[in-house]
């Protein structure tokens, strides 16, 4: 074969970076600008506060959907949060370098890699099914803490082992227990990553919607309790998108979803920012 | 309370809180497994996997169909998504002046949160009219539209993880090559892309992994009918549509024959992660 001069090889690689850099680009914009521009005319008040009436045409609005995934997003997190933090302080602090600790790790690495619709099939299986909680809000949100459980564990440990070795030394060595040294030192330095990890969780709690459609039902009604079913907005999408012909709704209740995304990474953002400023002033 | 008691109780509270988490993992194992038991030991394994026909209503639960769709899908994602994110990585890490690489950071990070159920929205809004068009046949809903729009969500993941690991490349590496006369691109195709190659390797098994594991994108634009995927403009079915379409309404073997699907799609994904590591350790 002919071996092309370098700068030919140069000019045509460069081209084809540019066009593909440009073409990714122009893609991912039209996903969001195509669902914002046609989704933000169908949103109003009475979009945002009435609740779907169902039928083909995709009547009333997602007042019952943004409450079920409120309800949803509060209960995943009572549950994830002290759940998730603990276990990442036992991994990082306490855990001694045993057979059990490295069966831990390694699972949750196994996890991780785990789709949703499994996790659903499993909250199926257990909270639907074996305990009776039927299709119903707290079945979603116990499915969900299972869904986000390794994330949140691996993202506040790694938080927690950034927290300089010599802190947790100084600390001892005033005669603080271990605990005190844990509770008062190592997890105020390590609060903003953890914090972040939470934020991401909630994301992808608010983005979630194939564990959540088979273990929530498709009731459209106002959620009443904890055990009656509930429709999040992502699944509430997916509804209007295969039964109704209000793709119109479906596109508005997409473009809430992605300010909603946007809101909580750019609180991300904003909070490690804010960190970062006052680690500076301490010093 | 003495300080040396809570010390001592908290000890074992954070214990607790680490075996719950492996508990919660071990269940999730046991409990998929032990409902999919019945349909390997009624119908048998060969069968399960084998079968071409998934008739529920007849009996016959072969979930080979459904597995081609997720295989040839997520091929088809991955041949469309992998060469563009490289490329996309490539213009990002190396190539874009600083302005573009500023903005785009958190526009990924944006791209990466979107919920899938908007991909496919804008996917069946979007594509499938115009696939069928093009077909002239049916409504649009295939393997090409649910490959496309795979490859579009995939494609801010692969982007970021490609782009991180050419930027973690030494600076050195790159005016070392630079110094010896190489253009631009030839230091970035002999020198970064092999020193980032571990992370490449990364990303794009995290991709194929987010891609056969997709649900709902998929079922809103691949019409979710059980036939062996042989043309990309008809419809087909994938593994976790199969799982997402039916359980809802399954009673009996035919429940169990999902759990069964779920095992299968499980085995699958460690199957292509291993795959990954051994290539992963070979290189290196």
């Amino acid at each position: 074969m002919m071996k092309l001069p370098p700068k030919l090889t140069q000019r045509i690689a460069w081209v084809s970076i540019w066009a593909t850099g440009i073409i990714a680009i122009l893609t991912l914009v039209f996903i969001v600008g195509y669902t914002f521009i046609k989704g933000f005319p169908a949103i109003n008040f009475e979009f945002l506060f009435t609740s779907p009436k169902g039928g083909v045409s995709g009547e009333g609005g997602i007042f019952s959907c943004i409450v079920a995934t409120m309800w949803l997003i509060v209960i995943t997190m009572a549950i994830l949060i002290p759940l998730g933090i603990g276990a990442a302080i036992y991994l990082s602090e306490y855990a001694p370098d045993n057979r059990l600790t490295r069966l831990i790790s390694y699972s949750l690495e196994l996890l991780a890699g785990v789709p949703s619709i499994v996790f659903g099939l499993f909250g199926f299986a257990i909270f639907v099914l074996a305990l009776h909680f039927n299709y119903s809000i707290v079945a979603g949100a116990l499915t969900l803490v299972c869904l986000l459980l390794p994330f949140l564990i691996r993202t506040a440990e790694e938080a927690i082992r950034a927290v300089p070795q010599s802190q947790r030394e100084a600390a001892l060595a005033l005669g603080t227990t271990k605990w005190q040294t844990t509770a008062n030192v190592v997890l105020p330095a390590a609060i903003p990553g953890i914090t972040t990890g939470i934020i991401l969780c909630v994301g992808r709690a608010v983005a979630e919607s194939a564990c959540l459609y088979v273990t929530m039902g498709g009731s459209a009604a106002m959620p009443t309790s904890f055990l009656s079913g509930g429709r999040a907005l992502a699944v509430h999408i997916f509804y209007l998108a295969m039964e109704t012909t209000a793709l119109d709704k479906a596109l508005a209740t997409g473009a809430i979803l992605i300010a909603l995304i946007l809101i909580i990474n750019l609180s991300t953002v904003w909070l490690s920012q804010r960190f970062y400023a006052k680690m500076q002033g301490i010093r | 309370m003495s300080r040396y008691f809570i010390d001592r109780a908290s000890r074992y509270v954070v214990f607790i809180f680490g075996v719950i988490a492996l508990l919660i993992l071990a269940a999730i194992a046991i409990f998929i497994l032990k409902d999919s038991l019945p349909a390997f030991r009624e119908i048998g394994i060969s069968d399960i996997i084998f079968g071409t026909k998934w008739y529920p209503s007849r009996g016959a639960f072969g979930i080979l169909t459904m597995l081609a769709g997720s295989v040839l899908v997520t091929l088809l994602a991955l041949l469309m998504a992998v060469p563009l994110a490289l490329g996309c990585a490539i213009f990002l890490a190396e190539v874009a002046p600083p302005r573009i690489r500023r903005l785009t950071r958190p526009a990924v990070e944006l791209l990466v949160g979107i919920p899938s159920v908007v991909y496919g929205l804008v996917g069946m809004i979007v594509l499938c009219p115009l696939i069928a068009n093009l077909s002239g046949t049916g409504s649009g809903s295939s393997v090409l539209v649910a490959a496309i729009v795979l490859a579009i969500m995939i494609l801010p993941t692969v982007t970021s993880i490609s782009e991180d690991s050419m930027r973690a490349v030494p600076n050195q590496y790159r005016e070392g090559a630079l110094a010896l006369g190489a253009t631009h691109w030839q230091t970035i195709h002999h020198v970064i892309l092999p020193a980032a190659r571990n992370g490449i390797m990364a990303s794009i098994v995290l991709g194929t992994g987010r891609a056969i594991g997709e649900t709902m994108a998929v079922i809103m634009v691949i019409g979710n009918s059980p036939i062996f995927p042989t043309n990309i403009f008809a419809p087909a079915r994938t593994l976790t549509g199969n799982i997402a379409v039916e359980i809802m309404s399954a009673t009996g073997i035919h429940q169990s024959a999902l759990f069964a699907t779920g095992v299968v799609l499980f085995i699958l994904i460690m199957l292509i992660n291993s795959l990954a590591l051994i290539a992963y350790r070979k290189k290196t």
